[in-house]
């Protein structure tokens, strides 16, 4: 209840009367008509536990910068034309997205997991070492955020909850990929270029009211060497199975990017089921007195650059969705009859599909801009913020109006529209679980 | 390689095109709202010093005339074969204009609409002989607007003349233009497809100017009624194919639109740009800073909300620029051409009013052009086909219905 609600007499007879109806006597008696099974999964109870008990990381490498791939170099030239490997890879992942990923969603999003084998197929396809560099055993030789844009887009025409659950491994690789030392790169990035590929999590945003992702309150103190994290982060993909987090945390009154591997003592997984995404299997991680390593610029500016990143996935996930909608209600609308001819034969519904469309290529365009100047070296933090402005009011629209247009039928789960309008709230309240 | 900034080879023309209007336009920009019908003869400086740029090919598509169906492969094609050419110059160097003042974009001598249904369906022989004329676009009549099977503006062919009859409204420039590209029918009883563009030089007889209207707004820009009785006009002056081709139907015509609808979306946006930049001044010196990397809910009210408008203008800017872009590489665009037109009425809409808004009394007056802007806007989300005709044509565009299954 929000605080400043009262109960009055009759509010206190109606709360009776709900705890009579939850009990289980109504059952023992045999009074209630229907009777509820509660299946006590992760999804309805949550769980607690520690953290999964990580694989032993081999220290390698030297304390030096290490491997960075150059900016993708600029034509000068408008053009809307993904490049040939872009191209390619976005067909071998949209393939993926319509063949394997959208037929195990609704069931997914039920399970708040994504199924193995769809995490396994993700491997095969390389979703994680996108960003890595090809001289590191990944695939890429310049900046890919661009190419990571385009995936994170076919991914969530798929499914946007198994999308996070596929892309997070790869949002820390590609993180240690860009601000990682030479140490760090050789001690973790072999594990997700090799063929054990571990979860791991990005883990940014936190569960406070009005979260502004660029002043967190999960802290770092120096100790030694090293740092201590104590603080909660929420939104967490694949916590409970994730075997090394990248983790913001506020260092000297500067927000800044840290390593942090599973079995460190200190940390709790707490199951977060939330509103949608929910094949992300959702966590928060109680942090406290963590050990952990920096990874990046202490100064802000790696952490500046990390949410930023973040946020653009965010928007190519929602593009993706948005896409989904789309291509979903055009031919129920051609189909569905009212009052003697389809329901597309009316402008009031038309126009929403058309609205629909145009809002949507807004959005893709608006979101491409900023990654491909990110993927060319560029200042985007702007256009990041103005994707991201776009994406959360235009893509919300879209799932709220995907369901409006299905009527009752969007309403029920026989449908995907409402798992849909689920994940597009994601927009704008997200931070962190990907990165391109 | 996706790339969506502003090409490199457009550059130059883009910050001329800005001198131009921070410079010329800018200045005069109250005086010509304020004193409607005059004439403003600053212009015809301003005019040839754009046909001079464009002689000397410095300014490729400087402004209507730069639009063309049929592009000359000037010079060898960049990788890829991806250009950048005469449509997207046109549209970002109309978006500078219009960040000037939008009427006077309109009322820019040799660059009319007329000018860009020329440059996209006459010959090349019409091109030629026409090089040069303001030409104005007279299509909507005082029964009709976006509906324009309701034509009744005849051509009856008469020897080696087509003699037009009819009354024309919302004519841009009709006055000041040295001809109108009016839109009449050879058989009202073929519908769309008998509908032909004809070029009429002013001083026909039978062409009259009856009237100038008073407009909420792009009041520097003259709007007029013309009747045409028993006008006589040669008949190669009519654009195109003489042909009925009911098969084809009214593409011909209709093909403009996807040249010029970009060019009206250039216009919205240059002219919410001007109030987004003026409103961030404004803000600014009352304390209020827009923080791209904090969340809109932790900042001001007014900040949150310029987000929005920023976020929102920046989707019409690149939906136009694709629009330009897929014409310039000679990909079918009346979908894209459409959606940019939309969503850029509407935002030049919503930017321009929220200006005024987020100003208070000071947008509101005349001390500043915020409440300019937002009069002028208005019309963009009217002429060269309405929001709702855009709505339409990109519905049925999405949808794979006809014009009969989706009226």
């Amino acid at each position: 209840m929000a605080s400043g609600e009262t109960r009055a007499p009759l509010g206190y007879a109606v709360a009776a009367l709900s705890r009579l109806a939850q009990s289980d006597l109504l059952d023992r008696v045999g009074l209630r008509r229907t009777a509820e099974q509660a299946v006590y999964t992760a999804t309805r109870s949550g769980f607690r536990t520690a953290a999964a008990a990580g694989r032993t990381f081999a220290r390698k490498g030297r304390r030096e910068t290490g491997v960075r791939v150059p900016s993708a170099t600029a034509t000068g030239r408008f053009d809307l034309t993904p490049t040939e490997d872009e191209q390619m890879l976005v067909d071998v992942v949209s393939e993926y997205a319509a063949e394997v990923v959208r037929p195990a969603a609704g069931e997914a999003d039920d399970a708040c997991a994504a199924p193995e084998e769809v995490l396994r197929a993700s491997l095969e396809i390389g979703v994680p070492i996108l960003g890595v560099p090809e001289s590191l055993g990944g695939i890429t030789e310049e900046r890919s955020a661009m190419a990571g844009t385009l995936v994170a887009e076919a991914l969530a025409k798929g499914d946007m909850g198994i999308a996070v659950a596929a892309l997070a491994p790869g949002a820390v690789a590609t993180a240690l990929s860009l601000w990682g030392t030479d140490e760090q790169q050789q001690t973790y990035l072999p594990a997700f270029t090799g063929d054990e590929v571990p979860a791991a999590a990005l883990a940014l945003a936190e569960p406070q009211v009005l979260f502004d992702a660029m002043a967190p309150r999960t802290s770092a103190r120096r100790e030694g060497s090293g740092f201590r994290l104590t603080g909660t982060k929420s939104a967490v993909p694949r916590g409970a199975e994730a075997e090394l987090f990248v983790v913001g945390a506020e260092l000297d009154g500067k927000p800044a990017l840290f390593l942090v591997e599973s079995d460190a003592a200190g940390i709790e997984v707490v199951a977060d089921p939330s509103m949608g995404v929910r094949a992300a299997g959702l966590t928060r991680l109680e942090l406290t007195d963590v050990p952990a390593e920096l990874l990046g610029e202490a100064d802000g500016t790696t952490y500046a650059e990390c949410v930023r990143l973040s946020r653009l996935a965010w928007c190519a996930l929602a593009v993706g969705t948005g896409q989904a909608v789309l291509d979903y209600v055009i031919p129920y609308v051609k189909e569905r009859e009212a009052f003697g001819e389809p329901v597309a034969h009316r402008q009031a519904v038309a126009f929403m599909v058309a609205d629909m469309a145009i809002e949507l290529q807004a959005m893709r365009l608006v979101t491409w801009r900023a990654a491909s100047r990110a993927a060319q070296g560029k200042e985007f933090a702007r256009e990041v913020a103005l994707a991201r402005r776009l994406c959360a009011d235009k893509g919300m629209k879209i799932g709220l109006d995907g369901v409006q247009l299905l009527g009752g039928h969007g309403f029920v789960k026989e449908h995907p529209v409402e798992r849909w309008y689920r994940d597009l709230r994601a927009l704008g309240v997200m931070e962190g679980g990907v990165l391109v | 390689m996706i790339n969506l900034e502003t090409p490199r080879k457009h550059r130059m023309l883009i910050d001329q095109a800005h001198q131009v209007a921070m410079n010329m336009l800018r200045p005069i920009s109250r005086k010509y709202d304020a004193a409607e019908h005059s004439y403003p003869k600053e212009l015809d400086m301003l005019a040839a010093m754009i046909d001079g740029l464009s002689e000397s090919g410095t300014a490729e598509g400087a402004g209507a005339t730069g639009v063309s169906a049929e592009q000359k492969p000037t010079r060898k094609a960049d990788d890829g074969g991806v250009r950048n050419g005469a449509n997207l110059a046109s549209i970002l160097s109309i978006a500078e204009m219009c960040w000037g003042d939008t009427g006077l974009l309109l009322s820019m001598p040799r660059q009319g609409l007329g000018n860009a249904a020329i440059a996209s369906v006459a010959s090349p022989e019409q091109q030629e002989r026409f090089k040069g004329v303001w030409a104005a676009m007279a299509i909507t009549e005082p029964g009709m607007g976006s509906d324009s099977a309701a034509l009744t503006t005849t051509a009856t062919l008469d020897g080696d003349h087509y003699v037009i009859n009819g009354e024309k409204i919302f004519v841009t420039s009709g006055e000041r233009a040295g001809a109108v590209v009016v839109w009449a029918t050879l058989d009202k009883s073929l519908g769309r497809a008998a509908i032909k563009s004809f070029v009429v030089e002013k001083g026909t007889p039978g062409m009259k100017v009856e009237r100038l209207e008073h407009k909420l707004g792009i009041r520097a820009s003259d709007t007029a009624v013309i009747t045409f009785t028993d006008c006589r006009v040669p008949a190669e002056n009519l654009l195109g194919s003489p042909e009925i081709d009911v098969k084809a139907g009214f593409g011909g015509a209709m093909a403009t639109f996807d040249n010029t609808r970009p060019m009206v979306a250039a216009m919205a946006i240059g002219c919410a740009r001007a109030s987004l930049d003026l409103t961030r001044d404004l803000l600014e010196q009352a304390g209020v800073t827009v923080d791209y990397d904090r969340p809109a809910q932790v900042q001001s009210a007014a900040a949150a909300k310029f987000l929005q408008l920023e976020a929102d203008l920046e989707g019409a800017r690149l939906l136009a620029m694709q629009a330009a872009w897929m014409a310039d590489n000679r990909k079918p665009n009346s979908l894209e051409a459409s959606m940019a037109k939309a969503k850029a009425g509407r935002v030049g809409s919503d930017v321009t009013l929220s200006c005024v808004e987020l100003a208070g009394t000071l947008g509101y007056s005349e001390a500043e052009l915020l409440e300019k802007w937002s009069r002028d806007s208005k019309i963009l989300d009217i002429f060269e086909g309405t929001q709702q005709i855009q709505q339409l044509i990109v519905a049925r565009r999405v949808l794979g219905l006809s014009s009969a299954e989706l009226r």
